[in-house]
């Protein structure tokens, strides 16, 4: 079962390295991890996606880091989830047009083009990603990179609100 | 201004050591580290020049252990920082305070493979609470008063500060210290007053209740609490190797240690307990053996200042996150609330049963009246010459569980082991640590054979710096506990663990270190060596104690196996 964590730290030398080796030390499962820093000066946030069947032990440790602040869980229903990816696909001049038209469904932008490829820029929940893969697979992903994820609590309680009108979003 | 009155991050360094207090710094210099010498021949603070940072890092932990102050190490960049990984560890595992001082290559060789370099922050976040690198003097005072702050509080442990060279010679200016930077570390004290109340309604109603005592109560000064609670209660105690002392042994709730080689009634009364309150203990795998069968039919109070270690083993029906001390103060009013403390439950067939237990399954061992003689029998006799007034330190193996069976603790910080890490060699430095601390106070090392040659070369740093500590030495010839693994798990197929009886000339070794050497190996002579030894006040001495290389400690849980299946001699496996 995947989890993913928001992690408030310090922004000093070395926090991640702490992080990272008290995922070794104690057999936990990094998914995806994305750093950046924060509105306030000095503060970091840390999205991490873990796999881990005991949730609470992790975050508890995560805790006893001196220079975490602050471990928050985001429920799937309460989370603002994003990923972005980057991915090319093989797309010779016969099956351009379609491969553009599916990807734009997606709210994906052609970023480079080559005589038999083309290169998408696809942002979303991480299920907006899986759906475009779904359909743009098929026709031969040549390279593919992803961020990690990063998230934010929702405020409203009501549906999502979309983002844009993309599919799946 | 000439160099040597310039103010610089080193006087820096020493002034702050000066402001939380420090007496005593157990060290080794070098290069890297160089700057912070020369300030500290001015300083009010005495350095005792350990042989081996090792010994250093150990020193401050039997420093630390045997007072409850931060013990304090200071080592030089590169070989000097990896020597201290394992006092480092040895204190992370059994929660020690003490503070780490390593010099580094200067900032602009770092990452550079500089002579003595090593990424000492990064090899010490494994292996300490926290650590620090200092980038600007200016910050020393700080860092200095958050390391300490961080050793000494919370869940005590070890805390690394590393200062590049140039750093601690940068020109800077000493501030107070103030602790405005750790918004990550607020440890909590209190117990919540809800879950006080259902702890105490738990125990109350509990028809076979037992406080499993760990090493968080000696951390906590919790022992008047913890006997008064007990008391009040009325419930039967059990303390763990880490605690021994927290509660005296000669009180008629205490029921000594439990675990692998517990006291079996110890051991057994948590088995069947209905109610288990842990108060600073762990669940470690030496007391739990097989966890899934472990106090099966009790429900759970934990109590622990850190947070990661409830639930981390076993699932707590209460748990209660705070200082041991606070809580027991906490429980004492919330059962004071509804009734008297005298008008306890009398859980008489609780007691019954646990009487039963102590007078079938004592700790038992024979001496043969004219040898080889027994560890238990010797340790049995020191306690009878010194009364048991001395503070002892111990190894890792046979020879430590004997320790903390036979003798009967009453006071807290009279033991100094190494407990979680299992640290061989633990024994000697740690000794020397303890009576620096406690001048005044009888010291000795209960040793092995194996361990003392471990770390044994501290000794001249004891005779040195005029440290006049007491190792008994049990020679069984070789590595007992592993002998005992190998002839009861590998088919007695013997690997590695013979050292033999004919190579060190212990009392040859102990003169040439500058102690006075003292051999036994007849029980008869046992009581005269003794005085001897106790007799020497001016040097360290070292007392060699020939031992049957063939005896095993028991009772044993054999690894991993149900505490219900306590083996009692080698005929029962």
């Amino acid at each position: 079962m995947q989890h993913t964590l928001t992690v408030i730290v310090e922004d000093k030398p070395g926090v991640l390295a702490r992080i990272s080796a008290m995922f070794s030390n104690r057999g936990f499962n990094i998914h995806s991890l994305a750093v950046g820093p924060t509105h306030q000066d000095g503060r970091s946030r840390i999205t991490l996606v873990v796999d881990a069947p005991e949730l609470e032990q992790l975050k508890k440790q995560l805790n006893k880091l001196v220079n975490v602040i602050k471990v928050q869980e985001m429920e799937p229903a309460e989370a603002l989830e994003r990923e972005v990816m980057i991915i090319r696909i093989s797309a010779q001049p016969s099956t351009r047009g379609e491969v553009r038209d599916t990807a734009s469904l997606f709210d994906a932008r052609v970023i480079d083009i080559s005589s038999s490829a083309m290169t998408f820029e696809v942002a979303g929940t991480p299920q907006h990603l899986k759906t475009f893969l779904e359909h743009l697979g098929p026709y031969g992903v040549i390279d593919l990179v992803k961020s990690g994820r990063i998230a934010m609590k929702r405020e409203s309680e009501l549906t999502p609100a979309p983002v844009s009108a993309g599919v799946g979003k | 201004m000439t160099e040597a009155s310039k103010f610089t991050g080193s006087h820096s360094l020493l002034r702050s050591l000066e402001h939380e207090g420090v007496e005593i710094i157990f060290g080794v210099p070098g290069g890297a580290i160089l700057p912070a010498y020369d300030p500290l021949l001015d300083s009010p603070i005495r350095h005792v020049l350990a042989r081996h940072e090792q010994g250093a890092g150990h020193m401050a932990e039997g420093y630390a252990q045997a007072t409850g102050l931060v013990g304090v190490v200071m080592a030089t960049s590169g070989p000097g920082a990896t020597n201290l990984i394992t006092p480092l560890q040895n204190a992370l595992m059994d929660s020690t305070p003490i503070v780490a001082i390593t010099g580094q290559v200067a900032t602009s060789a770092i990452g550079s493979d500089a002579f003595q370099e090593a990424y000492t922050t990064g090899l010490a976040m494994h292996c300490t609470k926290h650590s620090y690198m200092a980038t600007d003097a200016d910050d020393i005072p700080n860092l200095i008063h958050e390391a300490f702050h961080l050793a000494a509080t919370g869940r005590p442990g070890p805390v690394l500060v590393d200062i590049p060279k140039d750093v601690l010679n940068q020109v800077t200016t000493w501030r107070e210290p103030h602790l405005h930077n750790l918004p990550g570390y607020k440890p909590t004290v209190s117990g919540h007053p809800m879950q006080i109340r259902a702890a105490i309604e738990l125990i109350e109603r509990a028809e076979r209740p037992v406080l499993y005592v760990g090493g968080g109560v000696i951390k906590a000064g919790a022992s008047d609490e913890l006997l008064a609670f007990a008391e009040a209660a009325n419930a039967p105690v059990v303390t763990t190797l880490m605690a021994r002392g927290a509660f005296p042994d000669d009180h008629r709730l205490a029921l000594g240690m439990p675990g692998m080689h517990g006291v079996y009634t110890a051991t057994t009364a948590i088995q069947q307990s209905d109610v288990l309150v842990s108060v600073g203990a762990r669940f470690d795998d030496r007391v739990t053996g097989d966890p899934d069968a472990f106090a099966p039919g009790a429900k759970i109070i934990h109590i622990d200042v850190d947070p990661a270690e409830i639930g981390k083993v076993r699932a707590a029906e209460i748990p209660i996150v705070g200082d041991a001390r606070s809580v027991l103060v906490d429980l004492l009013s919330a059962l004071r609330a509804r009734r008297d403390p005298a008008d306890h439950p009398a859980r008489d067939e609780w007691f019954a049963r646990i009487d039963s237990w102590k007078s079938r399954f004592p700790l038992s061992y024979e001496q043969p009246p004219d040898g080889p003689i027994k560890v238990q029998h010797f340790i049995e006799r020191l306690y009878a010459i010194t009364g048991g007034d001395a503070v002892i330190a111990a190894g890792v193996g046979q020879h430590q569980m004997w320790a903390s069976q036979f003798w009967g603790f009453r006071t807290p910080r009279s033991w100094v082991n190494s407990g979680g890490l299992g640290t061989m060699g633990f024994a000697v430095p740690a000794a020397v640590g303890a009576k620096m601390a406690r001048p005044d106070d009888l010291v000795i090392a209960l040793d092995g054979d194996g361990c003392f040659q471990m770390t044994m070369q501290e000794l001249i740093t004891a005779a040195t710096e005029d440290i006049p500590v007491k190792i008994v030495v049990f020679n069984n010839g070789g590595y007992g506990m592993v002998k005992q693994w190998q002839t009861l798990f590998y088919g007695g197929r013997l690997s590695a663990v013979d050292l033999g009886f004919t190579y060190p000339d212990y009392p040859k070794l102990a003169e040439a270190m500058g102690c006075v050497g003292l051999k036994v190996d007849h029980p008869s002579d046992i009581d005269p060596v003794i005085e001897k030894m106790l007799s020497v006040n001016d040097r360290p001495v070292v007392l060699e104690v020939v031992v049957d290389g063939e005896e095993m400690c028991f009772p044993m849980v054999p690894a991993g196996g149900s505490n219900d299946r306590i083996v009692m001699t080698r005929e029962e496996l």
